[in-house]
């Protein structure tokens, strides 16, 4: 109408609209066809493919660690348990004022002022949601303190979680070892996946041989989360429909060490460093590991300061150390009943053979004699009297005659010069010499040679041969049984907690020391029963004859430092330079239900300082056995010594084995 | 049909009641049928996606009860008044959208709602019915198709609005109002040679526009062809709603059951992406019961245009139509990955006021095209 070539056609303009709507609908079809397809392809075709994309999505793996095994002494007291531990957590997103809630808990003395940067850092690492732990192992006082506070703290709290506690304190710590931290060393050999939601893990002793039976066996739920991970029960109509399964809580552990016998030790050992080593020579079992000074397990799972750990590992004591199985001593006159033994199984010497001690024994080639120890003189010496007066002159005259590598040859079979393999990890073995070790040892061909000199020596314990309180425990052991030898052993069960199932494990027989004969035997135990009787250690342990059980001994004294033989023997040394006291022995002779070893560092004579330790070690393990009814039982004795018992004279000369190779 | 196979009295009373009601208020009622049903399976959807928030809801309501009354009352306007308010609703959305955008640029960042005190709205949406009513407006007296001046002249009204909405910046809207605009012109008649050399146009554009893009645009696009590409950051959404709707399977997960959105993993699950909630929840079975909703509605809307007896209301009422099924697609398609993620509601479900208003407005105007056309025509 406006403009002349505006005619509107409105019969073609509407054929053409409607052929447009043709094409619309055509076009809306294949959209609509493109659209079904799509969904059928993701709703039918990959659907189960998104399905567990959308399970994986909602939920997520919680583990549910598993409750650390028990380790309970022979006669079931409780070693090592699981404790609820009080720690302050902190979730980050409750907490309004990060830095001024920080600083209020360090006015309250509840963390350290100089630690409020770390704290900080470790909580803005988590998830604002995740309780972080700011505090370990606070003390009820603390708590209390906490507690009156609280409420100027929102999103601080007290948790508690299970940490590993030792009902015992630092009783045994080297035998049962403790649990801590889980480091970065322990990452590389455990599976990870199976230590999820543990923090701990056992370090040395049988918390660390045992790690796997202890740990047990992480179980896990499924968390519902949502998409920014946290947690939530139910939201909406969404019902869980989630997997779980229970934890297998690690077997209880049963260990062969007796906890009365264990105390005696430790409470001997106090003030001193030492160790002892009790066995049981008919099975191996270990019923005293005891090294002193020990420190508190329970000290390290609930965390250390740094305080504290530098404390333990700079103490000059050292504390940490692992005395009984690991150091090395010369093991002194305690090594004579072996040397006696393979005089006797060489055909070096028979039993009733003396020797005249004059206090001096000359060897051919030698300018210096080789000296008896302080006092001098034993006269006409057998084999039962060399023992229990602990001559040297008599030892040294039969190693002489036995040649090195015989008395290393059979030595070894009694357990020296290799570890004995106790079930625990950590073991050194001290040093068994011989010709050939000694060629591989020095470099210097002049060095290479074996000595006669050093022969004489090792006769007396003194010189080459090293051994730890644990070789030699294993050596009493297999002279109390005769010769039979058993893997020494801490662990002798395993219990399954929820079942109560018990699982024996049973003792290890190591070969035989053969070729010696019962009366053999009989000499040598009839020379230790002397060293209590009337010999080196009748002073020292006197009420030891005196108690229903018989007791068979000796006294051993390893040097620490050398000392010219024109020197004054001054007793008074430094205490760091007094001689290494050791006692080795074993009781009832009849039939030997213990053996044991003592060691006190720089003690001095080996009756004064070992001797009354393991007599108290005897008592509390054998009297509440039925060994302390009244003296008859000492008489009954079948070993009783066969030779006429010199009586013990009231000064009885110890026994000092003087090396004089050295100026 | 359905009246004869009724056999109750009283039944047919009822419908012939309604359908006098229906009539006196110029509504259409299969229409109005399909619609409700719609917003009410809406409803339904929403009360699960938005974690059982009433709050939501009764706002959900509130929107509807806007809506409803502007297509009420748009449905009463005749379609001459309808063609002559045309111009101004135009220029008075191009102030509107011109006031958002300065606001926008003092206030340094994306500017799209107007702020009335009491009601937020966002004068982009008013362009949606404003460019297609102006198109629909210019190209009724001209000779169809149109020539190049009146397609000159069609350009500029459409590229004015979506300009400036695009520069908020609003994409999704942009396109919308291009579409919305374009489709009159299609419709129109425009020719199958220009429609084929503007594609082939958009398509060097693309290659040319890339460079203009906002870098969120170039990261939509990105995402868009490879999901994976950027698992966490922009194609997160489109992974989680494509494990949300193919997760569902075929009867979904139940209604309130759905963990994507449940638990917070399918983002805008109660505005954009509601699709993929019904997805998960209800399976093809919901998908394909809804997506039927709304071709019944797109196609009602369409047999309702070729009834229109002028050029301005079937231009007007068939991109109106249209636009309708547009928004749906590209909503659906974005959802399930079809098409590349574009910030469009799905059409009477997704929460939002401003949209549901001015869809509602949209079918208001359709039928009083359709209900007041001269009876005597055809």
């Amino acid at each position: 109408m406006a403009s002349p070539v505006s005619i509107k056609n409105h019969h073609r303009e509407q054929r053409l609209f409607q052929r447009r709507m043709l094409i619309a609908t055509v076009i809306i079809l294949l959209c609509a066809i493109t659209l079904g397809s799509r969904l059928v392809l993701l709703q039918i075709i990959r659907h189960d493919y998104y399905l567990e994309l959308s399970q994986g999505n909602r939920a997520r793996i919680e583990p549910i660690p598993a409750n650390r095994g028990l380790i309970l002494d022979r006669n079931g007291k409780v070693l090592a348990e699981n404790q609820a531990a009080y720690q302050l957590e902190l979730v980050r997103e409750q907490v309004p004022d990060l830095t001024g809630t920080l600083t209020g808990l360090a006015a309250l003395r509840l963390i350290p002022d100089d630690e409020i940067e770390d704290i900080r850092r470790l909580v803005k690492s988590r998830r604002g949601f995740e309780g972080v732990p700011i505090r370990l192992r606070m003390s009820e006082e603390e708590i209390a303190r906490f507690a009156v506070h609280r409420h100027q703290f929102p999103g601080v709290d007290i948790r508690t979680r299970l940490t590993r506690f030792y009902p015992q304190g630092e009783l045994g710590v080297h035998a049962l070892g403790y649990v801590a931290a889980i480091g970065e060393q322990d990452l590389t050999r455990i599976d990870r996946s199976a230590y999820a939601g543990t923090t701990l893990i056992g370090k040395l002793g049988v918390e660390s041989a045992r790690e796997k039976e202890l740990h047990g066996t992480n179980g896990f739920r499924e968390v519902l989360v949502n998409a920014q991970g946290r947690s939530v029960q139910k939201q909406g109509g969404l019902a869980p429909d989630l997997r779980s399964r229970a934890p297998k809580a690690g077997s209880d552990l049963i260990l062969s060490i007796d906890l009365a016998a264990q105390q005696a030790a430790e409470e001997g050992l106090k003030g001193r460093r030492g160790a002892v080593v009790a066995l049981d020579p008919d099975n191996g079992d270990v019923l005293v590991l005891a090294s002193h000074p020990g420190f508190d397990p329970s000290l390290f799972g609930r965390g250390l300061t740094r305080e504290e750990y530098t404390h333990l590992s700079t103490d000059t004591d050292r504390p940490l150390f692992n005395r009984a199985l690991r150091g090395t001593y010369p093991p002194g006159s305690t090594v004579k009943p072996v040397i006696a033994l393979a005089g006797l199984r060489y055909g070096a010497i028979t039993p009733e053979e003396h020797i005249i001690c004059p206090g001096i024994w000359f060897l051919r080639g030698y300018a210096k004699p080789f000296r008896e120890g302080k006092s001098g003189r034993h006269g006409a010496m057998d084999m039962e009297n060399a023992i229990a007066h602990s001559c040297d002159v008599y030892f040294y005259e039969l190693a002489h005659r036995l040649e090195v590598d015989h008395i290393s040859e059979f030595l070894a079979p009694f357990g020296y010069g290799k570890p004995t393999g106790i079930d625990i990890k950590g073991e050194l073995s001290g040093i068994l010499p011989s010709r050939a070790w000694k060629k591989q040892r020095y470099k210097n061909p002049a060095e290479k040679v074996w000595f006669p000199g050093e022969t004489v020596n090792f006769g007396v314990g003194q010189g080459y041969l090293t051994v730890t309180p644990m070789e030699q425990a294993h050596m009493v052991a297999t002279i109390a049984s005769r010769g039979r030898s058993f893997k020494p052993r801490l662990v002798t069960g395993l219990k399954d907690p929820e079942s109560g199932q018990m699982s024996i494990i049973p003792p290890l027989r190591l070969p035989d020391v053969e070729g010696i004969p019962e009366k053999d035997w009989d000499h040598v135990f009839a020379g230790m029963m002397g060293t209590i009787q009337r010999g080196t250690a009748a002073q020292a342990a006197a009420n030891m004859s005196h108690t229903a059980y018989t007791v068979a001994g000796k006294t051993g004294t390893a040097q620490v430092v050398s000392i010219a033989a024109n020197e004054k023997l001054d007793m008074k040394l430094e205490e760091r330079q007094r001689d290494h006291s050791w006692f080795i022995a074993f009781a009832p002779v009849e039939a030997p239900r213990i053996a044991l070893v003592v060691l006190v560092e720089n003690g001095g004579f080996g009756a004064a300082a070992a001797a009354p330790i393991a007599r108290k070690v005897l008592d509390a393990y054998l009297l509440p056995r039925g060994f302390g009814t009244p003296p008859a039982a000492a008489a009954a004795a079948p070993a009783a010594p066969a030779s006429a018992p010199a009586p013990a004279p009231a000064k009885v000369p110890p026994a000092r084995a003087k090396s004089p190779k050295k100026p | 049909m359905i009246y004869e196979q009724l056999s109750a009295p009283s039944a047919r009373r009822t419908i012939t009641i309604a359908a006098r009601v229906l009539m006196a208020l110029k509504l259409d009622g299969p229409l109005l049928v399909g619609l409700s049903l719609i917003a009410i399976f809406g409803l339904v959807v929403l009360y699960s996606a938005s974690g059982q928030d009433m709050g939501k809801i009764l706002r959900a309501i509130l929107h509807l009860g806007l809506g409803t009354v502007a297509m009420l009352a748009l449905a009463q306007v005749k379609p001459s008044s309808l063609r002559n308010a045309a111009p101004w609703l135009y220029l008075f959305g191009i102030v509107l959208l011109l006031v958002v955008d300065v606001t926008g640029h003092i206030g340094k960042g994306a500017q799209r709602w107007l702020d009335l005190g009491i009601i937020r709205f966002q004068p982009s949406e008013i362009m949606k019915l404003a460019v297609p009513m102006l198109c629909a407006w210019y190209l009724h007296e001209r000779p169809l198709p149109p020539g190049p001046l009146a397609l000159l002249v069609v350009a500029a009204i459409i590229v004015v609005p979506a300009a400036l909405t695009a520069a908020q910046p609003d994409l999704g809207t942009a396109i919308l109002i291009t579409i919305g605009g374009g489709l009159v012109v299609v419709m129109a008649g425009l020719s199958i040679y220009i429609i084929l050399g503007m594609l082939l146009t958009g398509v060097l554009g693309a290659w040319y526009g890339w460079h203009l893009l906002q870098d969120y645009q170039r990261n939509r696009v990105l995402t868009f062809i490879d999901p994976q590409n950027d698992p966490l950051g922009a194609g997160y959404h489109i992974i989680q709603s494509q494990i949300a709707i193919g997760s569902g399977g075929v009867f979904g997960k139940g209604w309130m059951n759905g963990s994507q959105s449940q638990l917070e993993y399918l983002p805008e699950r109660h505005t954009d992406f509601i699709f993929a909630v019904i997805g998960e929840e209800f399976g093809l079975l919901g998908l394909v019961i809804l997506l039927m909703l709304y071709l019944f509605v797109v196609g009602r809307a369409m047999y309702l245009t070729t009834q229109m007896q002028d050029t301005f209301g079937r231009l007007l009422a068939s991109s109106l139509a249209l636009t309708f099924f547009v928004y749906v697609f590209i909503n659906t398609g974005m959802v399930s990955g079809v098409l590349p993620v574009v910030g469009v509601p799905l059409p009477l479900v997704s929460y939002g006021g401003t949209s549901m208003v001015t869809l509602l407005a949209g079918f208001g105007i359709l039928m009083a095209l359709y209900s007041h056309r001269k009876l005597v025509g055809s």
